[in-house]
């Protein structure tokens, strides 16, 4: 800090004021924060300068979910600015979120003075030690001159390649410290990170000389082509129709091929459709298109698909043959794959008949004649599968972004609400975080103002970032809270009853809170529905709120979520509703697996 | 159906390891900055990989770069897993599995030694009889009193290994070893 700050030239400035203009230069609209002592100057600017928008959170929680939820629902990168210590602790399970699910975040973290790091100062962590294995990369900030160049490289690592999260660490002398702003180098300086985008051609066509001769083919799609941008959801849409080929989707990729197309055949995985899993076990060619081969996509994996041959395109060589092996792997982005996959299908001197697949076809109609999502709906209590349909139906036809917590409800959410287009669906794949879904829709709320912001929550998760009512009415967000209410911890109770003799440990909301008093206590609305026959009425009384909404849906209790893989299970042999007897639930699993958790 | 047969129950599908572990020797090349050891070292702990050796220097002042050699072990798809996840680390340029390269080029291993100084103490007979073994290893000694030697001794690990075996009748105090440098034999370079 010196007196003669008018006198600098244009690209002498303090640490603050660095990180506020390579901010702005790296198009930045919004940062999601909470202040504290380590990250005062850099707040200081923040209240001098108009270009940024500060969000203030109320828990640095909420911060990285908002900023995933942004980032996930533009395609940009989220921002969180948060300070020392605890403002950095807090941050880690967001950024854990972020790498598991490739979202693109740059986390800035205020740190005590250089001179006393490693002092156990007050509000003192090792920000860079805690968030080592939980980001892409990160940096602790050393030298003031290298900080403008630092944030440049972190904007350029959280979205390029695989996206994910990074931190740079600011120690606050640094903050204060007078350097030079160097702008965003055209071209990287580091050449130790270059991650390859174009796939390699001959691979490319060995997919396709594959993809020609599949009787049975599947595509098997991920959240890879949502961040690759809305060019790749449009040209998977016409690889899909020149191929004619079936296609599902993990959880993280719903939206990439709408949901009304003819080939979709609903989401795979442990609760996914039973057209998609059967198809995924009896193809003979899968092409994997950015999508991880999960464990809770594959069930027991020594039974994955037996007789198919594998094409796995992905931007991460770690991806390629870590839990399954694939017989031709395609290194690159999705986007430039796809392009590349498109003409040379269009290429093929011959291409396949529609014969080739029909029986195919034929059985895909038999298994979705199974009706897997099916449920028994009651005119008493509403079941938590009609309240998802009514939410689709009554807001389908408006611009809706969905977000959800981590449970039941989230694989319902994924089971009943119909996607069409990329980036509208934000959820916790990976990490599984419950409290995810509300800061989250806050983010997308930030971005998307005047479009249907829905959390679809539960009882519990709901609870795990309810502080954030309070951003949400500080900025008028009209965030709608959909509640799930079956006073359980419901995914946790029905493990329990599959796999625990249904001692419902712990897993039920004792003490609930009185959801609608809560939200008027905030300054939102609440509103409280338990009867079939109300809810169509209130769900278009909650949409048409344009305020915050809390909205307490009373649900069956002891619903359980179907179909269903169980553990150790393969992909053809799951449980469907219509067989989930009691005693069907009580030995899917058998006594001998019970034992061994 | 042999699923069945499978314990199950877990949340997770756990598939036993039926693949063979072998020893692999990793060169990491990487940027010489703070943390980058701390980076390497994590993925190992983290990802529940082994480490039998390791060794860090750096290697070319000017382009700020070391170079880590690590020993570890995995069936072949861990080790293939092992090198992607080190290439993903922003700050590693390249990562060359030397004993993969060595049978490439036809030969057994790659060229792999040891640096290892050992403390004897003793007199009379014994004092005699490590100096005898210690010309018999090639080992040179670098530092001696009346009573004791520090000897430095260069070769392969199994070598090492020996020395300091037959050395421990002898009044064998303490052992420092450097870890594996390795590097591919003929004119390539990594």
């Amino acid at each position: 800090m010196t007196d003669s700050n008018n006198q600098m030239p244009d690209n002498r400035m303090t640490g603050a004021e660095i990180v506020l203009r390579a901010l702005k230069d790296n198009g930045v609209e919004h940062i999601f924060g909470y202040p504290g002592g380590a990250v005062l100057p850099i707040y200081d600017e923040i209240f001098q300068q108009e270009e940024v928008q500060h969000i203030l959170v109320r828990h640095e929680q909420g911060a990285g979910h908002a900023a995933e939820g942004y980032a996930r629902s533009t395609g940009k990168v989220g921002v969180m600015l948060v300070t020392s210590g605890p403002g950095a602790t807090n941050a880690v399970t967001p950024l854990q979120d972020a790498l598991m699910d490739s979202v693109p975040l740059v986390c800035l973290t205020g740190q005590v003075p250089t001179t006393l790091i490693g002092s156990d100062a007050f509000q003192e962590c090792d920000t860079v030690g805690i968030t080592r294995p939980c980001t892409k990369h990160n940096w602790l900030v050393k030298d003031v001159n290298e900080l403008a160049g630092i944030i440049h490289e972190a904007f350029r690592i959280a979205q390029t390649g695989r996206p994910g999260p990074v931190v740079v660490d600011i120690p606050k002398d640094i903050q204060f410290a007078t350097g030079t702003y160097t702008p965003k180098p055209e071209i990287a300086a580091n050449i130790s990170y270059q991650p390859r985008t174009q796939g390699d051609l001959k691979a490319i066509q060995a997919a396709i000389d594959l993809m020609a001769t599949a009787r049975r083919p599947i595509l098997y799609t991920g959240g890879g082509v949502i961040n690759s941008g809305p060019e790749a959801s449009r040209l998977l849409r016409e690889l899909v129709e020149l191929t004619g080929f079936p296609i599902t989707s993990t959880l993280m990729g719903l939206g990439a091929y709408p949901a009304s197309g003819t080939n979709w055949l609903g989401m795979l995985g442990m609760h996914g459709s039973y057209e998609a899993n059967m198809a995924m076990h009896d193809c003979d060619v899968m092409v994997c298109i950015g999508a991880r081969f999960d464990d809770r996509i594959t069930g027991r994996l020594n039974a994955f698909s037996p007789n198919s041959r594998k094409v796995h395109i992905d931007i991460d060589p770690s991806s390629i043959n870590k839990n399954v092996h694939v017989d031709i792997p395609v290194l690159g982005d999705v986007g430039s794959v796809l392009e590349d996959m498109v003409r040379l299908w269009r290429a093929l001197p011959k291409k396949p008949a529609k014969a080739q697949t029909e029986e195919w076809w034929q059985e895909i109609a038999r298994w979705r004649a199974r009706k897997s999502f099916s449920y028994k709906n009651s005119n008493d209590v509403i079941m938590p599968q009609y309240a998802l349909q009514r939410l689709h139906e009554l807001t389908k036809g408006r611009n809706t972004y969905i977000t959800t917590e981590v449970g039941q409800h989230q694989m319902w959410a994924a089971q009943f609400i119909d996607f069409e287009e990329p980036n509208r669906w934000m959820t916790s794949g990976g990490l599984g975080t419950m409290g995810y879904g509300f800061p989250a829709a806050i983010g997308v709320q930030v971005a998307h103002p005047d479009a249907l912001v829905i959390d679809v929550a539960g009882d519990a998760s709901i609870q795990m970032c309810i502080q954030e009512m309070s951003t949400a009415i500080q900025y008028n967000l009209p965030v709608k809270i959909f509640i799930l209410n079956n006073q359980y911890m419901g995914m946790v109770r029905q493990w329990q009853q599959l796999l625990h003799g249904n001692r419902l440990s712990n897993s039920y909301t004792e003490a609930m809170p009185d959801f609608v008093k809560l939200a008027e206590a905030y300054g939102a609305v609440g509103m409280y529905c338990d009867d079939p026959k109300e809810l169509d009425g209130k769900i278009e009384e909650m949409v048409a709120v344009k305020k915050p909404v809390i909205f307490d849906c009373r649900v069956a209790n002891l619903a359980n979520c179907f179909p269903m893989i169980p553990s150790g299970k393969a992909h053809n042999e799951m449980l469907l509703p219509d067989e989930a007897s009691d005693e069907a639930v009580a030995n899917a699993i058998d006594a001998k697996g019970r034992q061994l958790v | 159906m042999n699923a069945h047969q499978q314990p199950t129950g877990s949340a997770y599908f756990i598939a036993p390891e039926t693949a063979k572990a072998e020893s692999h020797t990793l060169s990491v090349l990487v940027n010489n900055e703070p943390g980058v050891l701390a980076r390497v070292i994590g993925l190992f702990s983290g990802r529940g990989y082994n480490i039998e050796s390791l060794t860090v220097s750096e290697t070319e002042h000017e382009a700020h770069l070391s170079r880590i050699t690590i020993v570890t072990r995995g069936t072949p798809t861990v080790l293939e897993q092992i090198k992607a996840q080190l290439e993903r680390i922003v700050p590693v340029h390249r990562v060359v599995d030397l004993t993969v390269r060595a049978r490439e080029l036809g030969q057994e291993r790659p060229i792999e030694r040891e640096v290892a100084l050992v403390k004897v103490v003793g007199r009379g007979e014994h004092r005699a009889e490590a100096l005898r073994l210690a010309d018999a290893f090639h080992a040179k000694v670098v530092d001696a009193t009346v009573e004791h030697f520090i000897l430095e001794i260069t070769g392969k690990s199994s070598k090492i290994d020996q020395f300091v075996a037959v050395m421990k009748p002898l009044g064998l105090v303490e052992v420092c070893r450097t870890g594996i440098a390795a590097m591919n034999r003929g004119p390539q370079g990594m």
